[in-house]
Protein backbone atom coordinates (compact mmCIF):
# COMPACT_ATOMS: atom_id res chain seq x y z
CA UNK A 1 0.00 0.00 0.00
CA UNK A 2 2.89 2.42 1.03
CA UNK A 3 4.09 1.80 -2.72
CA UNK A 4 0.64 2.66 -4.12
CA UNK A 5 1.09 6.10 -2.02
CA UNK A 6 4.34 6.63 -3.42
CA UNK A 7 3.43 6.57 -7.11
CA UNK A 8 0.37 7.85 -6.42
CA UNK A 9 2.01 11.21 -4.50
CA UNK A 10 4.98 11.35 -7.84
CA UNK A 11 4.31 14.96 -9.39
CA UNK A 12 3.85 13.86 -12.82
CA UNK A 13 0.99 11.22 -11.96
CA UNK A 14 -1.34 13.57 -10.42
CA UNK A 15 -2.14 14.32 -13.88
CA UNK A 16 -2.70 10.93 -15.04
CA UNK A 17 -5.26 10.68 -11.76
CA UNK A 18 -7.06 13.58 -13.12
CA UNK A 19 -6.91 11.80 -16.45
CA UNK A 20 -9.13 8.94 -14.44
CA UNK A 21 -11.14 11.01 -12.99
CA UNK A 22 -12.08 13.19 -16.19
CA UNK A 23 -12.30 10.37 -18.40
CA UNK A 24 -14.56 8.58 -15.75
CA UNK A 25 -16.43 11.45 -15.57
CA UNK A 26 -17.31 12.36 -18.92
CA UNK A 27 -17.50 8.71 -20.42
CA UNK A 28 -20.10 8.69 -18.01
CA UNK A 29 -21.72 11.39 -18.84
CA UNK A 30 -21.71 11.05 -22.62
CA UNK A 31 -23.71 7.70 -22.16
CA UNK A 32 -25.87 9.56 -19.73
CA UNK A 33 -27.05 11.98 -22.04
CA UNK A 34 -27.25 9.30 -25.02
CA UNK A 35 -29.39 7.42 -22.99
CA UNK A 36 -31.31 10.56 -22.44
CA UNK A 37 -31.67 11.36 -25.54
CA UNK A 38 -32.42 8.06 -26.88
CA UNK A 39 -35.37 7.69 -24.15
CA UNK A 40 -37.31 10.89 -25.79
CA UNK A 41 -40.13 10.44 -27.54
CA UNK A 42 -39.75 11.26 -31.57
CA UNK A 43 -42.38 13.96 -31.15
CA UNK A 44 -40.57 15.96 -27.87
CA UNK A 45 -37.65 15.10 -30.00
CA UNK A 46 -38.88 16.98 -32.67
CA UNK A 47 -39.65 19.82 -30.39
CA UNK A 48 -37.05 20.22 -28.62
CA UNK A 49 -34.42 20.35 -31.96
CA UNK A 50 -36.60 23.36 -32.88
CA UNK A 51 -35.99 24.78 -30.09
CA UNK A 52 -32.39 24.16 -29.69
CA UNK A 53 -31.81 25.05 -33.27
CA UNK A 54 -33.26 28.82 -32.50
CA UNK A 55 -30.16 30.60 -33.04
CA UNK A 56 -29.44 33.38 -30.14
CA UNK A 57 -26.49 36.44 -30.05
CA UNK A 58 -23.01 35.32 -29.46
CA UNK A 59 -22.63 37.93 -27.57
CA UNK A 60 -22.73 37.71 -24.59
CA UNK A 61 -24.37 34.26 -24.73
CA UNK A 62 -21.52 32.35 -25.66
CA UNK A 63 -18.50 34.91 -24.91
CA UNK A 64 -19.58 35.04 -20.79
CA UNK A 65 -19.18 31.14 -21.03
CA UNK A 66 -16.11 30.89 -22.81
CA UNK A 67 -14.77 33.73 -20.51
CA UNK A 68 -16.09 32.12 -17.34
CA UNK A 69 -14.67 28.72 -18.28
CA UNK A 70 -11.31 30.54 -19.21
CA UNK A 71 -11.31 31.68 -15.45
CA UNK A 72 -12.02 28.87 -13.77
CA UNK A 73 -9.23 26.89 -15.60
CA UNK A 74 -7.09 29.67 -14.92
CA UNK A 75 -7.67 29.15 -11.03
CA UNK A 76 -7.41 25.44 -11.37
CA UNK A 77 -3.92 25.66 -13.11
CA UNK A 78 -2.43 28.23 -10.83
CA UNK A 79 -3.47 26.26 -7.90
CA UNK A 80 -2.14 23.20 -9.10
CA UNK A 81 0.95 25.08 -9.80
CA UNK A 82 1.41 26.59 -6.34
CA UNK A 83 0.71 22.70 -4.39
CA UNK A 84 2.30 20.31 -6.67
CA UNK A 85 6.10 21.28 -7.81
CA UNK A 86 7.32 19.74 -11.59
CA UNK A 87 9.82 17.08 -10.80
CA UNK A 88 13.22 17.47 -11.75
CA UNK A 89 15.05 14.36 -11.11
CA UNK A 90 19.44 14.47 -10.76
CA UNK A 91 21.24 15.97 -14.12
CA UNK A 92 21.02 13.06 -17.21
CA UNK A 93 23.70 10.24 -16.59
CA UNK A 94 23.81 7.87 -20.02
CA UNK A 95 25.40 5.08 -17.78
CA UNK A 96 22.85 5.07 -15.12
CA UNK A 97 19.42 3.33 -16.36
CA UNK A 98 16.56 3.70 -13.84
CA UNK A 99 14.69 0.65 -13.25
CA UNK A 100 11.86 1.22 -14.91
CA UNK A 101 12.89 3.77 -17.89
CA UNK A 102 9.17 5.03 -18.71
CA UNK A 103 8.22 7.18 -21.55
CA UNK A 104 5.94 9.96 -20.97
CA UNK A 105 2.04 8.87 -19.70
CA UNK A 106 0.62 8.94 -23.13
CA UNK A 107 2.93 6.83 -24.27
CA UNK A 108 2.94 4.08 -21.74
CA UNK A 109 0.25 2.05 -23.48
CA UNK A 110 2.49 1.99 -26.16
CA UNK A 111 5.43 0.78 -23.98
CA UNK A 112 2.66 -1.58 -22.84
CA UNK A 113 2.06 -3.51 -25.83
CA UNK A 114 5.90 -4.08 -26.10
CA UNK A 115 5.30 -6.88 -23.60
CA UNK A 116 2.83 -8.25 -26.38
CA UNK A 117 4.56 -7.59 -29.54
CA UNK A 118 8.25 -6.66 -30.92
CA UNK A 119 8.96 -3.26 -30.79
CA UNK A 120 8.12 -2.92 -34.34
CA UNK A 121 4.68 -3.67 -34.03
CA UNK A 122 4.03 -1.73 -30.63
CA UNK A 123 6.19 1.53 -31.80
CA UNK A 124 5.56 1.61 -35.62
CA UNK A 125 2.97 -0.19 -37.17
CA UNK A 126 -0.08 0.11 -34.26
CA UNK A 127 0.90 3.47 -33.83
CA UNK A 128 0.66 4.26 -37.73
CA UNK A 129 -2.62 2.01 -37.65
CA UNK A 130 -4.24 4.02 -34.58
CA UNK A 131 -3.48 7.64 -36.46
CA UNK A 132 -4.68 6.15 -39.82
CA UNK A 133 -7.64 4.52 -38.02
CA UNK A 134 -8.79 7.82 -36.40
CA UNK A 135 -8.41 9.72 -39.80
CA UNK A 136 -10.59 6.93 -41.74
CA UNK A 137 -13.45 6.92 -39.24
CA UNK A 138 -15.54 9.34 -41.07
CA UNK A 139 -15.04 8.05 -43.98
CA UNK A 140 -15.54 4.06 -43.42
CA UNK A 141 -18.62 4.72 -40.64
CA UNK A 142 -21.50 5.77 -43.58
CA UNK A 143 -24.52 5.68 -41.26
CA UNK A 144 -25.72 9.22 -41.46
CA UNK A 145 -28.00 9.41 -38.20
CA UNK A 146 -26.43 10.40 -34.36
CA UNK A 147 -24.83 13.42 -36.45
CA UNK A 148 -24.13 16.27 -33.80
CA UNK A 149 -26.05 15.27 -30.66
CA UNK A 150 -25.34 12.38 -28.08
CA UNK A 151 -26.93 8.77 -29.16
CA UNK A 152 -26.08 5.02 -28.28
CA UNK A 153 -29.54 3.48 -30.27
CA UNK A 154 -28.78 5.39 -33.33
CA UNK A 155 -24.92 4.18 -34.19
CA UNK A 156 -24.75 1.47 -31.24
CA UNK A 157 -21.79 -0.50 -32.99
CA UNK A 158 -19.58 2.47 -33.87
CA UNK A 159 -19.61 3.38 -30.16
CA UNK A 160 -19.30 0.30 -29.04
CA UNK A 161 -15.75 -0.07 -31.00
CA UNK A 162 -14.32 3.39 -30.63
CA UNK A 163 -14.96 2.88 -26.64
CA UNK A 164 -13.35 -0.60 -26.57
CA UNK A 165 -9.93 1.47 -28.31
CA UNK A 166 -10.32 4.14 -26.53
CA UNK A 167 -11.24 3.59 -22.72
CA UNK A 168 -9.88 -0.25 -23.12
CA UNK A 169 -7.29 -0.20 -24.94
CA UNK A 170 -5.85 3.66 -25.22
CA UNK A 171 -6.87 4.46 -21.53
CA UNK A 172 -6.25 1.28 -19.25
CA UNK A 173 -2.90 0.43 -21.08
CA UNK A 174 -2.11 3.73 -20.00
CA UNK A 175 -3.09 3.01 -16.12
CA UNK A 176 -1.59 -0.43 -16.52
CA UNK A 177 1.36 1.32 -17.82
CA UNK A 178 1.69 3.94 -14.65
CA UNK A 179 0.62 1.61 -12.00
CA UNK A 180 1.33 -1.56 -12.29
CA UNK A 181 4.78 -1.88 -14.32
CA UNK A 182 7.80 -1.86 -11.82
CA UNK A 183 10.89 -2.68 -12.09
CA UNK A 184 12.47 -4.78 -15.17
CA UNK A 185 8.83 -3.96 -16.33
CA UNK A 186 7.52 -7.14 -14.18
CA UNK A 187 3.89 -6.58 -13.23
CA UNK A 188 3.42 -5.18 -9.38
CA UNK A 189 -0.50 -5.29 -7.63
CA UNK A 190 -0.37 -1.83 -6.30
CA UNK A 191 -0.45 -3.73 -2.39
CA UNK A 192 2.99 -5.24 -3.76
CA UNK A 193 6.52 -3.21 -2.79
CA UNK A 194 8.27 -2.47 -5.85
CA UNK A 195 11.67 -5.04 -5.72
CA UNK A 196 14.03 -4.78 -8.10
CA UNK A 197 15.78 -7.73 -7.39
CA UNK A 198 11.99 -9.84 -8.43
CA UNK A 199 12.51 -12.75 -10.60
CA UNK A 200 9.66 -13.94 -12.49
CA UNK A 201 10.55 -17.09 -14.39
CA UNK A 202 8.34 -17.17 -17.36
CA UNK A 203 9.04 -19.51 -20.19
CA UNK A 204 7.51 -17.89 -23.25
CA UNK A 205 6.19 -20.41 -25.87
CA UNK A 206 5.58 -19.55 -29.51
CA UNK A 207 1.48 -20.50 -30.14
CA UNK A 208 2.63 -23.61 -32.45
CA UNK A 209 4.90 -25.11 -29.52
CA UNK A 210 1.73 -25.48 -28.02
CA UNK A 211 0.72 -28.35 -30.94
CA UNK A 212 4.31 -29.72 -30.76
CA UNK A 213 5.55 -28.04 -34.03
CA UNK A 214 8.90 -26.07 -34.29
CA UNK A 215 8.35 -22.54 -34.96
CA UNK A 216 11.66 -21.69 -36.09
CA UNK A 217 11.06 -24.81 -38.65
CA UNK A 218 9.40 -24.55 -41.77
CA UNK A 219 6.43 -26.21 -40.47
CA UNK A 220 6.20 -24.09 -37.94
CA UNK A 221 6.83 -20.98 -40.66
CA UNK A 222 4.20 -22.32 -42.72
CA UNK A 223 1.56 -22.92 -39.58
CA UNK A 224 2.22 -19.49 -37.87
CA UNK A 225 1.44 -17.95 -41.24
CA UNK A 226 -1.31 -19.55 -42.19
CA UNK A 227 -2.96 -18.76 -38.69
CA UNK A 228 -2.48 -15.01 -39.55
CA UNK A 229 -3.56 -15.52 -42.87
CA UNK A 230 -6.60 -17.18 -41.71
CA UNK A 231 -7.42 -15.03 -38.74
CA UNK A 232 -8.04 -12.07 -41.13
CA UNK A 233 -9.45 -13.40 -44.10
CA UNK A 234 -11.48 -15.95 -42.40
CA UNK A 235 -12.77 -13.00 -39.99
CA UNK A 236 -13.29 -10.16 -42.81
CA UNK A 237 -15.26 -13.57 -44.76
CA UNK A 238 -17.69 -14.39 -41.92
CA UNK A 239 -18.33 -10.99 -40.99
CA UNK A 240 -19.49 -10.61 -44.76
CA UNK A 241 -21.39 -13.49 -45.05
CA UNK A 242 -22.94 -12.11 -41.92
CA UNK A 243 -23.88 -8.76 -43.00
CA UNK A 244 -24.66 -9.84 -46.09
CA UNK A 245 -27.77 -12.08 -44.87
CA UNK A 246 -28.49 -9.60 -42.38
CA UNK A 247 -27.82 -6.14 -43.68
CA UNK A 248 -27.57 -6.20 -47.36
CA UNK A 249 -28.84 -2.76 -47.54
CA UNK A 250 -25.54 -1.55 -45.28
CA UNK A 251 -23.02 -3.80 -47.17
CA UNK A 252 -24.22 -2.26 -50.11
CA UNK A 253 -24.01 0.88 -49.11
CA UNK A 254 -20.83 0.61 -47.53
CA UNK A 255 -19.27 -1.05 -50.90
CA UNK A 256 -16.32 -3.21 -50.83
CA UNK A 257 -13.33 -1.01 -50.61
CA UNK A 258 -14.86 0.34 -47.65
CA UNK A 259 -15.49 -2.92 -46.32
CA UNK A 260 -12.12 -4.23 -46.75
CA UNK A 261 -10.68 -1.31 -44.82
CA UNK A 262 -12.44 -0.92 -42.09
CA UNK A 263 -13.09 -4.97 -41.23
CA UNK A 264 -9.18 -5.13 -41.66
CA UNK A 265 -9.02 -2.31 -38.96
CA UNK A 266 -11.47 -4.15 -36.90
CA UNK A 267 -9.85 -7.21 -36.90
CA UNK A 268 -6.71 -5.37 -35.85
CA UNK A 269 -7.73 -4.39 -33.09
CA UNK A 270 -9.82 -7.66 -31.92
CA UNK A 271 -6.49 -9.07 -33.06
CA UNK A 272 -4.32 -6.83 -30.51
CA UNK A 273 -6.68 -7.39 -27.61
CA UNK A 274 -6.47 -11.27 -28.56
CA UNK A 275 -2.81 -11.35 -28.24
CA UNK A 276 -2.48 -9.28 -25.07
CA UNK A 277 -4.71 -11.98 -23.63
CA UNK A 278 -2.28 -15.07 -24.65
CA UNK A 279 0.00 -13.66 -23.55
CA UNK A 280 -0.84 -13.09 -20.11
CA UNK A 281 -2.93 -16.28 -19.85
CA UNK A 282 -0.96 -18.80 -22.12
CA UNK A 283 2.91 -17.18 -22.02
CA UNK A 284 2.71 -16.76 -26.27
CA UNK A 285 5.45 -14.70 -27.08
CA UNK A 286 5.08 -15.12 -31.04
CA UNK A 287 2.65 -16.65 -33.50
CA UNK A 288 4.57 -16.19 -36.51
CA UNK A 289 8.21 -17.08 -36.43
CA UNK A 290 10.14 -16.01 -39.84
CA UNK A 291 13.47 -14.83 -40.92
CA UNK A 292 12.58 -11.53 -41.44
CA UNK A 293 10.20 -10.39 -38.37
CA UNK A 294 8.22 -11.84 -35.94
CA UNK A 295 4.35 -11.50 -35.09
CA UNK B 1 -19.69 63.35 -14.38
CA UNK B 2 -22.02 62.34 -17.51
CA UNK B 3 -20.12 65.24 -19.50
CA UNK B 4 -16.26 64.10 -18.76
CA UNK B 5 -17.68 60.90 -20.04
CA UNK B 6 -19.09 62.12 -22.78
CA UNK B 7 -15.72 64.24 -24.21
CA UNK B 8 -14.04 61.19 -23.53
CA UNK B 9 -16.01 58.63 -25.86
CA UNK B 10 -16.16 61.49 -28.35
CA UNK B 11 -12.89 61.92 -28.92
CA UNK B 12 -11.62 60.86 -32.12
CA UNK B 13 -8.75 58.64 -30.82
CA UNK B 14 -11.24 56.85 -28.55
CA UNK B 15 -13.66 56.54 -31.50
CA UNK B 16 -10.62 54.84 -33.62
CA UNK B 17 -10.22 52.34 -31.06
CA UNK B 18 -13.72 51.66 -30.29
CA UNK B 19 -16.15 51.40 -33.02
CA UNK B 20 -19.64 51.29 -30.91
CA UNK B 21 -21.34 52.07 -27.98
CA UNK B 22 -22.15 49.54 -25.32
CA UNK B 23 -25.76 49.73 -24.85
CA UNK B 24 -27.18 46.25 -25.11
CA UNK B 25 -28.79 46.35 -28.54
CA UNK B 26 -29.49 43.80 -31.39
CA UNK B 27 -26.78 46.00 -33.15
CA UNK B 28 -24.22 46.28 -30.32
CA UNK B 29 -24.07 42.26 -29.70
CA UNK B 30 -23.06 41.55 -33.23
CA UNK B 31 -20.92 44.60 -33.71
CA UNK B 32 -18.98 43.06 -30.43
CA UNK B 33 -18.27 39.39 -32.33
CA UNK B 34 -17.57 41.05 -35.85
CA UNK B 35 -15.86 44.40 -34.56
CA UNK B 36 -13.00 42.23 -32.43
CA UNK B 37 -10.51 40.26 -34.48
CA UNK B 38 -10.17 37.80 -31.82
CA UNK B 39 -14.20 37.13 -31.17
CA UNK B 40 -14.97 37.00 -34.89
CA UNK B 41 -13.77 33.63 -34.77
CA UNK B 42 -17.16 33.24 -33.73
CA UNK B 43 -20.50 33.44 -35.17
CA UNK B 44 -22.73 36.50 -34.76
CA UNK B 45 -25.56 34.26 -33.58
CA UNK B 46 -25.47 30.49 -33.09
CA UNK B 47 -27.34 27.59 -31.92
CA UNK B 48 -28.85 27.46 -28.44
CA UNK B 49 -27.56 23.92 -28.16
CA UNK B 50 -23.97 25.34 -29.25
CA UNK B 51 -23.75 27.46 -25.72
CA UNK B 52 -24.76 24.52 -23.36
CA UNK B 53 -21.50 23.34 -21.87
CA UNK B 54 -23.19 19.59 -21.66
CA UNK B 55 -23.12 19.58 -25.13
CA UNK B 56 -19.71 20.18 -25.93
CA UNK B 57 -17.72 20.34 -22.78
CA UNK B 58 -15.89 23.05 -23.60
CA UNK B 59 -12.98 21.08 -24.38
CA UNK B 60 -11.92 22.42 -27.88
CA UNK B 61 -11.83 25.76 -26.57
CA UNK B 62 -9.90 24.80 -23.35
CA UNK B 63 -7.61 22.72 -25.13
CA UNK B 64 -6.82 25.88 -27.52
CA UNK B 65 -6.74 28.38 -24.00
CA UNK B 66 -4.36 25.79 -22.70
CA UNK B 67 -2.04 26.17 -25.71
CA UNK B 68 -2.59 29.74 -25.60
CA UNK B 69 -1.18 29.78 -21.86
CA UNK B 70 1.57 27.78 -22.83
CA UNK B 71 2.84 29.70 -25.34
CA UNK B 72 2.79 33.02 -23.05
CA UNK B 73 5.07 30.56 -20.30
CA UNK B 74 6.81 29.02 -23.30
CA UNK B 75 8.46 32.20 -24.41
CA UNK B 76 8.92 33.30 -20.61
CA UNK B 77 11.11 30.29 -20.32
CA UNK B 78 13.01 30.96 -23.51
CA UNK B 79 14.59 33.66 -21.71
CA UNK B 80 15.86 31.64 -18.69
CA UNK B 81 16.86 28.37 -20.87
CA UNK B 82 19.96 27.06 -22.92
CA UNK B 83 19.36 24.09 -25.40
CA UNK B 84 22.89 23.68 -24.34
CA UNK B 85 24.01 20.15 -22.81
CA UNK B 86 26.25 21.91 -20.37
CA UNK B 87 23.75 24.70 -19.35
CA UNK B 88 20.24 23.39 -19.77
CA UNK B 89 20.05 21.22 -16.47
CA UNK B 90 21.75 24.22 -14.09
CA UNK B 91 18.79 26.92 -16.01
CA UNK B 92 16.48 24.32 -14.47
CA UNK B 93 17.98 24.46 -11.25
CA UNK B 94 18.18 28.59 -11.37
CA UNK B 95 13.98 28.94 -12.31
CA UNK B 96 14.07 26.25 -9.25
CA UNK B 97 15.72 28.88 -6.71
CA UNK B 98 17.24 31.68 -8.22
CA UNK B 99 14.75 33.45 -10.47
CA UNK B 100 11.73 35.19 -9.19
CA UNK B 101 8.54 32.81 -9.77
CA UNK B 102 10.12 30.72 -12.07
CA UNK B 103 8.94 27.63 -10.24
CA UNK B 104 5.56 28.50 -10.39
CA UNK B 105 6.36 29.43 -14.54
CA UNK B 106 8.11 26.38 -15.02
CA UNK B 107 5.15 24.61 -13.02
CA UNK B 108 2.46 25.89 -14.80
CA UNK B 109 3.98 25.25 -18.31
CA UNK B 110 4.45 21.59 -17.40
CA UNK B 111 0.66 21.17 -15.88
CA UNK B 112 -0.74 22.81 -18.61
CA UNK B 113 0.75 20.61 -21.24
CA UNK B 114 -0.05 17.20 -19.33
CA UNK B 115 -3.93 18.71 -18.97
CA UNK B 116 -3.59 20.17 -22.62
CA UNK B 117 -3.30 15.70 -23.45
CA UNK B 118 -6.06 15.58 -21.72
CA UNK B 119 -8.43 18.07 -22.53
CA UNK B 120 -7.52 17.11 -26.59
CA UNK B 121 -7.89 13.48 -25.99
CA UNK B 122 -11.42 14.41 -24.40
CA UNK B 123 -12.37 16.86 -27.20
CA UNK B 124 -12.30 13.97 -29.36
CA UNK B 125 -13.92 11.66 -27.54
CA UNK B 126 -17.08 14.37 -27.25
CA UNK B 127 -16.70 14.72 -31.01
CA UNK B 128 -17.20 11.12 -31.97
CA UNK B 129 -19.67 10.86 -28.99
CA UNK B 130 -21.88 13.17 -30.62
CA UNK B 131 -21.09 12.16 -33.96
CA UNK B 132 -20.21 15.58 -35.09
CA UNK B 133 -16.97 13.87 -37.33
CA UNK B 134 -20.17 12.55 -39.99
CA UNK B 135 -20.77 15.19 -43.09
CA UNK B 136 -19.95 17.65 -43.81
CA UNK B 137 -17.30 17.96 -41.04
CA UNK B 138 -14.86 14.79 -41.87
CA UNK B 139 -12.27 16.74 -42.89
CA UNK B 140 -12.08 18.86 -40.19
CA UNK B 141 -12.13 15.37 -37.88
CA UNK B 142 -9.15 14.35 -40.18
CA UNK B 143 -7.07 17.93 -39.01
CA UNK B 144 -7.84 17.58 -35.64
CA UNK B 145 -6.64 14.04 -35.60
CA UNK B 146 -3.43 15.99 -37.03
CA UNK B 147 -3.52 18.51 -34.31
CA UNK B 148 -3.95 15.73 -31.70
CA UNK B 149 -0.89 13.99 -33.04
CA UNK B 150 1.20 17.12 -32.77
CA UNK B 151 0.10 17.81 -29.27
CA UNK B 152 1.48 14.64 -28.24
CA UNK B 153 4.80 15.42 -30.35
CA UNK B 154 4.98 19.13 -28.84
CA UNK B 155 4.74 17.49 -25.38
CA UNK B 156 6.98 14.85 -25.78
CA UNK B 157 9.80 17.27 -27.28
CA UNK B 158 9.35 19.42 -24.09
CA UNK B 159 9.93 16.16 -22.35
CA UNK B 160 13.73 16.14 -23.01
CA UNK B 161 14.20 19.27 -22.26
CA UNK B 162 15.03 19.74 -18.85
CA UNK B 163 17.81 17.35 -19.28
CA UNK B 164 17.28 15.66 -16.28
CA UNK B 165 17.23 11.34 -15.98
CA UNK B 166 13.51 11.77 -16.14
CA UNK B 167 13.13 13.27 -19.40
CA UNK B 168 16.74 11.59 -20.66
CA UNK B 169 15.07 8.15 -20.36
CA UNK B 170 11.68 8.82 -21.38
CA UNK B 171 13.08 10.23 -24.56
CA UNK B 172 15.51 7.52 -24.95
CA UNK B 173 12.67 5.03 -24.49
CA UNK B 174 10.71 6.93 -27.27
CA UNK B 175 13.05 7.47 -29.68
CA UNK B 176 14.11 3.93 -29.73
CA UNK B 177 11.08 2.85 -30.96
CA UNK B 178 12.00 4.41 -33.95
CA UNK B 179 15.07 2.58 -34.01
CA UNK B 180 12.13 -0.51 -35.02
CA UNK B 181 10.11 1.05 -37.41
CA UNK B 182 10.46 -1.08 -40.41
CA UNK B 183 12.39 -0.29 -43.31
CA UNK B 184 13.90 2.93 -42.17
CA UNK B 185 14.72 2.14 -38.78
CA UNK B 186 18.24 -0.14 -38.68
CA UNK B 187 16.34 -2.62 -36.23
CA UNK B 188 13.19 -2.90 -37.87
CA UNK B 189 11.93 -6.20 -40.12
CA UNK B 190 13.20 -5.01 -43.90
CA UNK B 191 16.28 -2.22 -42.40
CA UNK B 192 19.63 -4.19 -43.61
CA UNK B 193 17.80 -4.73 -46.50
CA UNK B 194 17.82 -1.63 -47.52
CA UNK B 195 20.71 -0.19 -46.03
CA UNK B 196 19.16 1.15 -43.48
CA UNK B 197 22.22 1.18 -40.11
CA UNK B 198 21.99 3.25 -37.01
CA UNK B 199 24.10 5.85 -38.68
CA UNK B 200 21.05 6.81 -41.18
CA UNK B 201 17.79 5.54 -39.69
CA UNK B 202 15.18 7.62 -38.85
CA UNK B 203 16.17 7.73 -34.87
CA UNK B 204 19.39 9.46 -36.43
CA UNK B 205 17.12 11.67 -37.97
CA UNK B 206 15.06 12.78 -34.78
CA UNK B 207 18.17 12.86 -32.38
CA UNK B 208 20.89 13.73 -34.80
CA UNK B 209 22.79 11.70 -33.77
CA UNK B 210 22.65 7.41 -32.52
CA UNK B 211 22.19 8.77 -29.09
CA UNK B 212 20.75 10.68 -26.84
CA UNK B 213 23.07 13.68 -26.93
CA UNK B 214 23.94 17.35 -27.69
CA UNK B 215 22.21 17.62 -30.75
CA UNK B 216 19.64 15.90 -29.72
CA UNK B 217 18.92 18.56 -26.76
CA UNK B 218 18.94 20.86 -29.37
CA UNK B 219 17.01 19.43 -31.78
CA UNK B 220 14.15 19.02 -29.38
CA UNK B 221 14.36 22.54 -28.45
CA UNK B 222 14.01 23.89 -32.02
CA UNK B 223 11.01 21.53 -32.66
CA UNK B 224 9.31 22.30 -29.64
CA UNK B 225 9.54 25.82 -29.40
CA UNK B 226 9.65 26.70 -33.35
CA UNK B 227 8.86 23.84 -35.63
CA UNK B 228 6.37 22.50 -34.56
CA UNK B 229 4.21 25.64 -32.47
CA UNK B 230 4.09 27.15 -36.23
CA UNK B 231 2.50 23.56 -37.92
CA UNK B 232 0.35 23.36 -35.09
CA UNK B 233 -0.98 27.21 -35.17
CA UNK B 234 -1.18 26.98 -39.58
CA UNK B 235 -3.21 23.61 -38.89
CA UNK B 236 -5.41 24.97 -36.01
CA UNK B 237 -6.46 28.29 -37.99
CA UNK B 238 -7.81 25.99 -40.90
CA UNK B 239 -9.81 23.86 -37.93
CA UNK B 240 -10.98 26.46 -36.28
CA UNK B 241 -12.51 27.93 -40.07
CA UNK B 242 -13.53 24.76 -41.00
CA UNK B 243 -15.83 24.82 -38.30
CA UNK B 244 -17.23 27.67 -39.06
CA UNK B 245 -17.32 26.99 -42.79
CA UNK B 246 -18.67 22.82 -42.43
CA UNK B 247 -22.06 24.26 -41.28
CA UNK B 248 -21.03 25.55 -37.26
CA UNK B 249 -20.76 23.84 -33.87
CA UNK B 250 -22.58 20.57 -34.62
CA UNK B 251 -26.23 19.86 -33.80
CA UNK B 252 -28.71 17.75 -34.78
CA UNK B 253 -29.22 18.34 -38.66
Amino acid sequence: MENLLKILSKPDNVAIIIMMVMVGFFGFFAFFQAFKNDRKKASAKEEKNKFEKEKIHTWPYLARKEFLVAILVVIVLLAWSIFVDAPLEEHSNPNLTPNPAKAPWYFLGLQELLVYFDPWIAGAIIPLLIIVGLMLIPYIDINPRGNGYFSFAERKFEILIFCFGFLVLWISLIIIGVFMRGPGWLWFWPWQEWDPSRVVAEINVDLTQLFGVNSRSTPGFLMGGSIIILYFSVGMIMLYLYLRKKKPNLLHKLGLTRYLISSFLLWSMIGIAIKIIMRLTLNIKYIWVTPWFNI
Amino acid sequence: MRNIFKNITETQLWKSIFRHGYEDTPRNRALQILGNVFLHLHPVRITRLGVKLKHTWCMGGITFLLFIILTITGVLLMFYYRPAVEHAYWDMKDLEFVVRFGLLLRNIHRWAAHLMVITIMLHMFRVFMTGSYKPPREFNWVLGVILLVLTLLLSFTGYLLPWDQLGFWAITVGTNMARSAPVIGHEGPLGELVGTTAYNDLRFALLGGSQVGANALLRAYVWHCIGIPIIAIVFMAVHFWRVRKDGGISGPL
